[in-house]
């Protein structure tokens, strides 16, 4: 039973990771219906800057645990969203009138690009936050003693992603982003500037997997510039497990995901940690593209 | 109010357009007639900025809108319901009537939604309903009324009779004629050529790219070559 809850948290808080990384691939995908592939390395990007800003600049020592982290999740969030709007300007605004195929190329350009430039700036060996960044505590639960950050990234995820919600099904920019998944022609009709919504989306989906990537960083500890190929598959395929284009199915997916990788590690063989997701990845994608939400929910972004 | 000169459209390589040269006076309800294929739908679109133009100009109010945005096209007051209505199918009708404001920056006023719920009561009991399960009535009663939520001065209607029972079809002309009473200017595409006439101010005939006729509505409800080829008798 304690082992079951371990892994019950355990594949939330990451589920709660793969879910903000998948975020940003199903919105892009509403929109734009063009895979980001270089989504992944926004992603280590994210985990790279919290380096330097957490280890190199030390804030959490600076200006204290809460100060020094909250200034680093809304700067690592807003350099990564920067980057993504960049990417967007340069690798895809210029061939939206082209062919599809110039697009993926374009992203799997751009994913090899950011990799290498990672690569040149931090170096190949990987780096590893201190574990004492954060206090060391552990809260219970359920008579179980639990890491603080576990929780931590998990609310976090969770907030990030309730916010997110509300923002798309409640505000007008909100409505905006979901008219233009639906039909762009129809949306522009409307006199919605589809190009700002686009613009927009690069910059959420990028600064929700930046934030990811400083979780990561922070719970697991070791980071390498090209972890973003794992975390991007996997949550590639949460989104997939929701419905791609589907923003409530990329969250469901994600912890869905999360879960079922714990799990299979626990009660199976942690071997097949990677496995289960990708046999999970073909199953859907053999047996139920649209992804598992039923299908009116799927279409609604 | 609204001017095309030798308007040129062009999909890919091959011209859709050829040059067309319209004008809509306001208050006007003009329509625009051909056969499919004709150009109509290029032409409402290339009006609404959701086509490039190739050469000739656009003009309303005396302003070039052939190099505008789609959003600035609505903005100026322009409002276009497309061919096929192309509602926002799985979201709900009153979804669908606030995005029909949108340039009006969240400040909907009750008196546009007022005039849509008067114009179609259907709409206010179904507020709440998705828009892809209304009748195909309805759906274009919800297509109408999202297009006037942005208040326009002047409505492009791309084939609003399209697949609707004969005592539906009369309905929506008959709003059509009230909406252009209360103020808006209308550019009327349609395949029921008869109805149209007999609504229209005045009438333009397009045949595959070309503008081939134009005149009042009533002479064209008379014009032999019109009978023969629109009017089916
Ligand atoms: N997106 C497009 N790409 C390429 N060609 C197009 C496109 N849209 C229209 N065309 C072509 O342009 C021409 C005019 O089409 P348009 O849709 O304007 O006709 P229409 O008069 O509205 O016909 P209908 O009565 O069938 O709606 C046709 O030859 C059509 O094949
Ligand atoms: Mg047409």
């Amino acid at each position: 039973m304690d082992f079951f809850i371990q892994q019950l948290t355990n594949g939330l808080t990451v589920g709660g990771i793969y879910a903000l990384i998948a975020l940003g691939y199903t919105m892009v995908y509403g929109v734009m219906k063009l895979i980001n592939f270089a989504h992944g390395e926004l992603f280590t990007l994210g985990a790279y800057i919290g380096f330097t800003l957490l280890v190199t600049f030390n804030f959490t020592g600076l200006f204290g645990t809460v100060i020094g982290l909250g200034f680093s999740v809304i700067l690592v969030s807003c350099l990564v969203a920067v980057a993504g709007h960049l990417l967007e300007r340069v690798a895809y605004r210029p061939l939206r009138h082209s062919d599809r195929l110039a697009a993926v190329v374009s992203a799997l350009g751009a994913s090899i690009f950011l990799q290498n430039a990672i690569m040149l700036k931090w170096g190949a060996q990987r780096l590893a936050y201190k574990p004492n960044i954060l206090p060391n505590v552990s809260v219970n639960i359920f008579g179980q003693p639990m890491p603080f950050i576990r929780i931590l990234v998990f609310l976090v995820a969770v907030f990030v992603m309730f916010g997110l919600y509300i923002f798309i099904n409640r505000t007008r920019t909100g409505m905006a982003i979901r008219a233009a998944a639906i039909d762009q022609g129809a949306a522009k009709l409307m006199g919605i500037d589809v190009s700002r919504v686009i613009a927009l989306v690069f910059i959420i989906g990028p600064a929700l997997g930046g934030l990811a990537g400083l979780m990561a960083g922070l719970l697991y500890g070791p980071i390498n510039f090209n972890m973003g190929q794992i975390y991007g598959l996997k949550a590639f395929t949460a989104a997939i497990i929701g419905g791609i284009g589907n923003i409530q199915g990329a969250m469901v997916g994600g912890l869905l995901l999360g879960l079922l990788e714990s799990m299979g590690a626990a009660y199976i063989s942690v071997a097949w940690k990677d496995g289960i997701t990708f046999m999970v990845l073909i199953v859907i994608l053999v047996f139920r593209p649209t992804g598992l939400l039923p299908e009116r929910v799927a279409e609604k972004l | 109010m609204l001017e095309l000169k030798d308007l040129k459209v062009a999909y890919g390589g091959v011209e859709a357009l050829h040059g067309i040269t319209l004008s809509v006076k306001e208050g006007e309800i003009v329509t625009i007639l051909g056969a499919n294929g004709a150009g109509k739908s290029t032409t409402l679109m290339a009006v609404s900025g959701l086509v490039p133009v190739k050469s000739g100009e656009i003009c309303f109010q005396g302003e070039r809108l052939d190099r505008l945005k789609s959003h600035a096209v609505v903005e100026k007051g322009i409002t276009q319901v497309p061919e096929g209505r192309r509602l926002f199918g799985s979201m709900t009708v009153m979804e669908n009537l606030k995005l029909g404001a949108f340039t009006r920056k969240g400040a909907i006023g009750p008196q546009y939604l007022d005039r849509v719920f008067s114009l179609f009561p259907r709409l206010e009991e179904r507020g709440h309903q998705m828009a892809g399960t209304l009748s195909g009535g309805e759906q274009q009663m919800l297509a109408i009324g999202r297009a006037l939520m942005s208040d326009p001065k002047l409505l492009l209607l791309d084939e609003p009779s399209l697949g609707l029972a004969p005592l539906l079809v009369k309905s929506i002309f008959e709003t059509i004629k009230s909406i252009n009473e209360s103020g808006v200017t209308i550019v009327l595409v349609e395949q029921n050529a008869r109805a149209a006439l007999k609504l229209a101010d005045r009438g333009y005939v397009l045949d595959v790219g070309y503008l081939v006729l134009e005149d009042s509505a009533k002479n064209l409800l008379n014009n032999p070559q019109v009978k023969d080829a629109y009017l089916g008798a």
